[in-house]
């Protein structure tokens, strides 16, 4: 596949926000806020960085990517499923006992998932471990990862901070989706963790500040992370949780709700007129 | 072979003979490899030994990362931190996925001795033992210990593997007929009248147990069941049928452990007396590890006991 433009990139995400906000709808069950903080993220990782294959997802020689905060497994699916690892129509089974669609990321059910994540903090400790194995095999592929600025308040996630820059994996790249709020309220208030810069800088990170809903920001990060030689890097992203969907942004409460029939027809209304600006 | 060593000893002499047969193998250390012996692998294979400090949860973490990628991480620290602080980054990133990593616990059982209670892991059974798809293996002297890790090498899956850290004698090696596969118990010795089902330290202790039966005309049979899960059914099955009572020993907490597995299959498959040799619901103390083994009751003669009463219950 080609890589996507920008433009076309913007429209995978708002077509990826759509699928996910309609998968959780359909689950009646399922993290929406999360997702649509992280899809632009995901977008351009899938879209236009990645060297992967969606017929051929074990390929040893593919990136990998792990979704280190898993619960937002709807914006990764409806990414996986818009990038032809598994048909669209899936996501209309997300949460179900009849599909392979589980509520938190599963590698082993899953085509595309490359780790099986939902305990908050492990994940970067498996980007790590990824990452590891591929200077050990000389492999050059890289290895992503995305956090939530909830989830490093889990101490595991500065173990892996610490390892990571005690090898020098300059050939992985983490992404903190820094949207502010966490099931039970802001981060600032719940756990401060800022100075997010500062605590990776010392931690000997590369570290990168972008608007996390702006693509071309997002991939010069990623060019950038490709660039640092030497140590890791995080790209912190500033996100609005709830992206694209008015009534969800920057609401804790839809950390883990999914929208009744009405909400979700202003979901819907609202998502696909983001579609049509953008196909226009 | 004869001779004593600790298994932990004979596990690190054994990965770092390994090494080169095997380059998939990365063995991962927790800032014990002084004490977990992987400092003979550490010494010849530098490039594919990888401390992660004092941080076991991380250490399990990149080890299921490494798996995906294909490479045989065997993690390492001692069996409290492995099977219990890092319990469920084990469930999660590796049982849950069915990673190919081993997760290997030093310092197993009451036998650590002076370190007391914190130390003295008497749960990592139980805990490995209920994850879906988990292989738990705790073999019995050096010689068994050497013969396990090449054959956890050779096994695709998640597996936990107890060592010791005290010396004790090799005498494996000197039973007729021995062979080791994992998931398949080891008769050291037949008898007709009550069967020792042990593991780990206790299989010698059982050996000793059956020494002292024999002197009053008790013909006990002796199972070395160093594969506590899978269990290997059959083998206790028939000793049920044929001797008609059953001892577990395990240096090991009595509940969910090598005795909760055998009561399990036998209360459902074949119910006969079976009674419970370990640690009675509670927490270790400092002491010499002879001393300590002594305090619990983890000896031949207590065992003995327990064989005699097994009998009595028989109908």
């Amino acid at each position: 596949m080609e890589k996507l433009d920008v433009k076309a990139l913007r429209l995978a995400a708002a077509k990826s926000r759509l699928l996910a906000v309609d998968a959780v709808h359909e689950a009646a069950s399922g993290h929406p806020g999360g997702s649509l903080s992280c899809l632009d993220m995901l977008t351009a990782l899938y879209f236009h960085e990645m060297n992967i294959d969606p017929v051929d997802p074990k390929n040893p020689a593919r990136d990998r990517f792990v979704l280190s905060k898993g619960h937002c497994s709807p914006a990764l699916y409806a990414t996986l499923a818009q990038r032809g690892y598994f048909p669209v129509e899936d996501l209309k089974l997300f949460r179900s006992i009849k599909a392979h669609l589980s509520g938190h990321p599963d590698m082993v059910n899953v085509p595309g998932v490359d780790m099986s994540t939902g305990s908050l903090g492990q994940g970067l400790s498996a980007a790590v471990g990824m990452a590891l194995a591929a200077k050990l095999q000389g492999q050059t592929y890289r290895t992503y990862a995305i956090c939530g600025d909830g989830e490093i308040e889990e101490g595991q996630i500065w173990e892996a901070v610490m390892a990571a820059a005690k090898w020098k994996l300059d050939n992985l790249c983490a992404f903190v989706d820094v949207n502010g709020l966490q099931i039970d309220g802001a981060t600032a208030d719940v756990m401060p963790s800022e100075p997010l810069d500062a605590k990776f800088a010392a931690f000997n990170w590369n570290v990168v500040k972008i608007d996390g809903h702006d693509m071309e920001a997002i991939l010069k990060a990623l060019a950038e992370a490709r660039e640092a030689k030497g140590r890791p890097t995080v790209i912190l992203a500033a996100t609005v949780k709830g992206k694209g969907v008015s009534f969800m942004e920057n609401q804790a409460g839809w950390h883990g709700k999914a929208p009744n029939d009405e909400q979700f027809a202003q979901a819907r209304a609202e998502l696909e007129a983001q579609i049509r600006e953008l196909e226009g | 072979m004869a001779g004593k060593i600790a298994t932990r000893n004979a596990y690190g002499e054994a990965l770092a003979e390994l090494a080169e047969k095997y380059p998939e193998l990365v063995v991962l250390e927790a800032d014990l490899a002084g004490a977990t012996m992987t400092k003979f692998f550490a010494a010849k294979c530098p490039e594919r030994f990888f401390d992660c400090g004092i941080a076991e949860c991380n250490m399990t973490g990149i080890a299921a990362g490494m798996a995906t990628a294909g490479l045989k991480p065997f993690t390492n620290t001692f069996a409290m931190f492995a099977a219990g602080r890092a319990y469920e980054q084990v469930r999660n990133s590796i049982a849950y996925p069915h990673l190919n990593v081993k997760v290997v616990g030093s310092h197993g059982g009451i036998s650590v001795g002076e370190d007391g209670a914190t130390h003295q892991c008497i749960e990592d059974f139980a805990l490995m033992r209920v994850l879906p798809g988990m292989l738990v293996c705790c073999p019995c002297d050096g010689h068994e210990m050497r013969l396990a890790v090449e054959a956890l090498l050779n096994y695709e899956g998640p597996a936990y593997l107890r060592l010791q850290r005290s010396v004790e004698d090799i005498f494996t090696d000197e039973i007729p007929g021995y062979r080791f596969e994992l998931g398949k118990g080891v008769t050291l010795r037949e008898g007709k009248d009550v069967t020792l089902i042990a593991t780990g330290l206790m299989v010698n202790t059982a050996r000793k147990a059956a020494e002292l039966l024999a002197a009053e005309g008790i013909d006990a049979r002796v199972i070395d069941m160093h594969t506590i899960k899978p269990l290997d059914e059959e083998l206790v099955l028939a000793a049920a049928r044929e001797t008609g009572a059953i001892v577990t020993s395990e240096e090991h907490s009595v509940i969910g452990g090598l005795g909760g597995a055998v009561a399990e299959l036998l209360a459902e498959k074949c119910p006969v007396p079976v009674l419970r040799h370990g640690v009675n619901d509670e927490f270790g103390r400092s002491g010499k590890a002879g001393e300590v083994l002594a305090h619990y009751g983890l000896t031949a003669e207590k065992l003995a006991e327990k064989a005699r009463a097994a009998i009595a219950m028989k109908k």
